[in-house]
């Protein structure tokens, strides 16, 4: 039963992972950056439905709407002013830029938010009004699982659902795909790419905007660098499910949380981290493209 | 008779020693006589680590062309067994200059030992695969010192893991005089600082020796051949393997030096100092200085370390300004519209006497 | 003259190698897969020691393919690869130089950001002895060795009349400079059989001649065996002794450049089958 709640909470806490890293895998797939900005989209989307729960007194679902619309313009604004005019640089470049985003992203967070964490009101309450504890009950009350971690999963399910249909079956979702795979190729097959890679930064920030709010739920002190360490682990994700798949990011990112939660569990709190880390290095040893991926050796 | 040729990079070099030298003298002139500022002057023995901590990077990066995010992992290693060195050798080597550079050599020891543990199995991998590896050893590596015990007695050195959380120093059973060198989480105190510039400006000309010398030899030549063309240099003969093992295990040797001597400058020092965003600045130094470019390495770092200090009036704003600065710096120089208009001013090739 | 850099004299360098008939390179039933499909298969060639072979056929017919396995960029699923009769089924790529097989590009790959002449000097590397030391701390072995290796790279690119480029970077060169330039990469790593892809690809009739003239001239001062795949008719029935055709991955015919230009299979290859009246 210990072991069941341990799984549970690990596959709670790897939902959130994923959706950020099907964030971070589309964008890679198309736009091929390690956009490090991505996790202070996470952060800044927390904020945002922060304040519209607490200071306008929005209810939980009208804040995360306006979170993930903040979110995405974001998303694009980002994308148009910083990434945009790097598409022919070396790739090194955009990283740089990127980090520059990141800081700019945390420090302006820093300047209106301060650095005193926020205490995040959950989207479901741990406890109702009577004091009882508002979770799911199983097994005569010896298994609990909170609404929030349901709503997490269901969500994230929901969402790599979705994001499949959408690539295989929208006119955009298949013009994303072949962006991927070659753009100068799309371009000339009348596919516009800025375009397209705008909608994918968009959709990327929404889903940032959807984990920073399920993050926030489940784990609620927020803070400037609140998106960091989620971004650096579902990043990780990605890399372990193979990088550009959208199975793969939904992959890694449940494995990466489940590794995560059985080693604070049953080995140590202190090293939860290195062994979610060597499990990705022991990954890509055996296979270096990630679970998922396709390894694609260079033609001569 | 072959007459004698004067290369290009021979003159380049030159001058980034020359420069080197000449900012130590002006640097040694400005502190006795008191005109720099007491940060700054604080700041003197970490610039030198980062000058040195830059060009080490860029011998990964801009040299042999593999991106890594975990250049502040060897730092790491190198620092906290500099301090254990010099915390150990207290009363074996007195001499603090002495001690200072067994500690430096140990440092460096250490950090070569774990670059060829993380370059084994790091560097089979391709690309961005290779850089979140890189990434997660620099994270693990800080994970693990954040869970070491060590000190030291009589009876020699002493060590725990503390995997639990739940050990302390008196866990170790030292006898009475021990000293407690690392405390978990806690991280280094009590350390003796026995670093200096002069030591710092050692540091720099070493590092800038072997990784230009390297560079210039027919080792250098194959590691940037394979950073170009990984299968034509294969095609020659070249093994892949042994060549970035070579450039990753001196890269992280050099880290470790400078690990050492940095760590040997605070009587604090926590693991977490090492983090992710420390390997992002070191090659934000690399990346803006130009990659493969040492001298460049050199200002930047130097530049970026002071930068922060100077925008001290700015207080709450400054790191936002930095970051505003480091986007609109990578446009400007990557941007193709952008690069042309510049262009136009710049009327001769930067060369190494910019560099002074 | 050549190679002062090589200590030991080898194999290939010894004047009785002349007299001997043994091939410098023999493929037994050579064949590999991709993924069920055969690119290359049952290959069987013999390349004597200083003759220039020719390996033609359509477009997509497995000629690169044969160049990686030979290279083992691709390592060969069926047969045997004997280079001066010793089996190369476990070298790498680099071992498989180091033992004598050099290569040109079809696609070229240069050191873009290297100079000309550090092009030629890092395909050196296996013939230069000083250690990493040695070469950080600027020991005598360090200017000996550095030396000879820019006075041989200065005479091998003098081959092409390139030595005047010498600190040029390889990537800023024109294109057919490129395509000698790889050449003479390929033999400063002083082989015993010389591949080139598509040599003559891109040049106009006159630096192809020039280039026929060229490869000659290499094999006459090298005395080292040459096997090239090139779609030029011209410079292949001219240069080459023996021809090989591949069409599917298998090879159609063989012989000598008459045999092969009235061979009707070969005929039926590139032209595809006449109909019959």
């Amino acid at each position: 039963m210990e072991f069941l709640s341990y799984l549970i909470s690990g596959i709670s806490l790897g939902s959130v992972y994923a959706i950020i890293a099907l964030g971070y895998t589309m964008v890679y797939g198309i736009a091929k950056m390690l956009n490090f900005a991505h996790g202070d989209v996470i952060m800044v989307g927390g904020y945002i439905s922060f304040c519209a729960i607490s200071y306008l007194g929005l209810p939980g679902w009208l804040a995360l709407i306006l979170a993930m619309v903040v979110c995405t313009v974001l998303g694009i604004v980002i994308e148009g002013l910083a990434y945009k005019p790097l598409r022919s640089a070396p790739s090194l470049a955009v990283l740089i830029t990127a980090i520059g985003v990141s800081y700019f992203l945390q420090n302006t967070a820093l300047l209106i938010w301060k650095a005193a964490p926020k205490v995040y009101p959950s989207l479901i309450p741990t406890t109702n009004a009577q004091g009882e504890s508002n979770a799911l009950q199983l097994f005569g009350g010896q298994l609990s699982i909170s609404y929030i971690s349901l709503l997490t999963m269901a969500s994230c399910i929901v969402i790599m659902i979705a994001l499949t249909l959408f690539t295989s079956k929208t006119k955009m979702g298949k013009a994303m795909r072949a962006c991927s795979e070659d753009k100068g190729a799309a371009q000339l097959m009348g596919i516009n790419v800025n375009a397209t890679i705008s909608t994918t930064f968009a959709i990327g920030s929404a889903l940032a905007a959807i984990a920073g709010v399920l993050l926030c739920s489940s784990y609620p002190t927020l803070q400037p660098t609140t998106g960091s360490m989620p971004g650096i682990k579902a990043f990780t994700a990605a890399v372990f499910g193979g990088i550009g798949s959208i199975p793969g990011a939904f992959l890694g990112g449940l494995l990466l949380g489940v590794i995560e939660a059985m080693a604070k569990a049953y080995i140590s709190t202190n090293l939860a981290n290195t062994i979610v880390f060597a499990v990705l290095i022991i990954v890509l040893l055996v296979k270096p493209a990630g679970l998922l991926g396709k390894y694609v050796p260079e033609k001569v | 008779m072959k007459k004698l040729r004067i290369k290009q990079h021979t003159r380049t070099d030159f001058l980034t020693y020359l420069g080197v030298i000449i900012l130590f003298v002006v640097m040694n002139v400005l502190k006795s006589n008191g005109s720099l500022s007491r940060s700054l002057t604080g700041q003197l023995v970490p610039i030198c680590c980062y000058m040195s901590m830059a060009v080490s990077l860029n011998l990964t990066v801009g040299i042999l062309g593999e991106l890594s995010l975990g250049h502040a992992g060897f730092m790491s290693v190198g620092a906290f067994s500099g301090i254990v060195a010099a915390m150990s050798l207290q009363n074996i080597i007195p001499a603090a200059p002495l001690r200072l550079a067994v500690a430096m050599v140990i440092g460096a020891a250490a950090a070569a030992i774990a670059g060829a543990i993380v370059g084994t199995p790091v560097l089979r991998l391709r690309g961005d695969y290779l850089a979140i590896v890189t990434l997660a050893f620099g994270e693990i590596i800080k994970d693990l010192v954040n869970c070491l015990l060590v000190g030291y007695d009589a009876k020699g050195l002493h060590m725990a893991f503390n995997l639990t959380g739940s050990k302390t120093i008196d866990d170790l059973g030292m006898k009475e005089g021990g000293i407690a060198i690392i405390k978990g989480a806690q991280g280094a105190t009590g350390t003796t600082t026995i670093a200096s510039f002069t030591a710092g400006f050692i540091l720099v000309m070493v590092t800038l020796f072997v990784v230009l010398n390297l560079k210039h030899s027919r080792a250098g030549r194959a590691i940037m051949a394979l950073r170009d063309n990984a299968i034509a240099a294969e095609s020659v003969g070249i093994n892949i393997t042994k060549y970035k093992m070579m450039a990753f295990v001196t890269s992280a040797a050099l880290a470790g030096a400078a690990g050492a001597l940095y760590g040997l400058n605070f009587s604090s020092l926590q693991a977490t100092k090492f983090n992710f965003n420390t390997s992002i600045l070191i090659l934000v130094f690399v990346v803006l200085g130009g990659l493969g470019n040492l001298w460049g390495s050199l200002i930047a770092a130097a530049a970026l370390t002071v930068l922060p200090e100077l925008l001290r009036a700015f207080s709450d704003y400054r790191m936002l300004v930095y970051a505003i600065v480091l986007i609109l710096v990578m446009l400007a120089t990557n941007n193709p519209t952008l690069k042309t208009f510049f262009s136009r001013f710049k009327l001769h090739k930067p060369t190494g006497k910019e560099a002074v | 003259m050549f190679p002062k850099l090589v200590p030991m004299p080898s194999p290939n360098l010894l004047t009785e190698r002349d007299a001997d008939k043994t091939p410098i390179l023999e493929c037994i039933n050579l064949g590999i897969n991709f993924g069920g499909l055969a690119a290359v298969e049952n290959f069987n060639m013999a390349i004597g020691r200083t003759e220039i072979t020719g390996l033609i056929g359509p477009n997509g017919a497995g000629k690169t393919t044969v160049f990686n396995l030979l290279t083992k960029v691709y390592q060969p699923t069926k047969g045997t690869i004997l280079l001066d009769g010793n089996d190369t089924h476990n070298m790498t790529t680099a071992q498989v130089n180091r033992a004598g097989i050099a290569r040109t590009f079809q696609n070229i790959r240069l050191f873009n950001d290297l100079t000309v002449e550090e092009n030629v000097t890092v395909a050196m590397n296996a013939h230069m002895r000083y250690n990493m030391w040695t070469g950080i701390f600027r020991l005598p072995a360090f200017w000996k060795e550095e030396r000879v290796a820019h006075e041989r790279a200065l005479e091998l690119l003098s081959i092409f009349n390139m030595a005047d480029l010498a600190d040029t970077k390889a990537g800023s060169l024109p294109y057919g400079a490129q395509r000698r330039l790889e050449i003479v990469r390929a033999l400063a790593t002083n082989p015993s059989l010389l591949l080139l892809d598509e040599p003559a690809a891109g040049m106009n009739p006159s630096e192809t001649a020039e280039l026929m003239e060229n490869i000659r001239k290499i094999r006459d001062t090298f005395q080292i065996a040459i096997l090239l795949i090139e779609h030029d008719m011209n410079l292949v029935m001219n240069i080459c002794e023996g021809i090989a055709v591949l069409n599917f991955g298998r090879i159609i015919a063989k012989g000598t450049p008459e045999d092969i230009q009235s061979n009707p299979a070969v005929i039926e290859a590139y032209l595809g089958k006449q109909k019959e009246a």
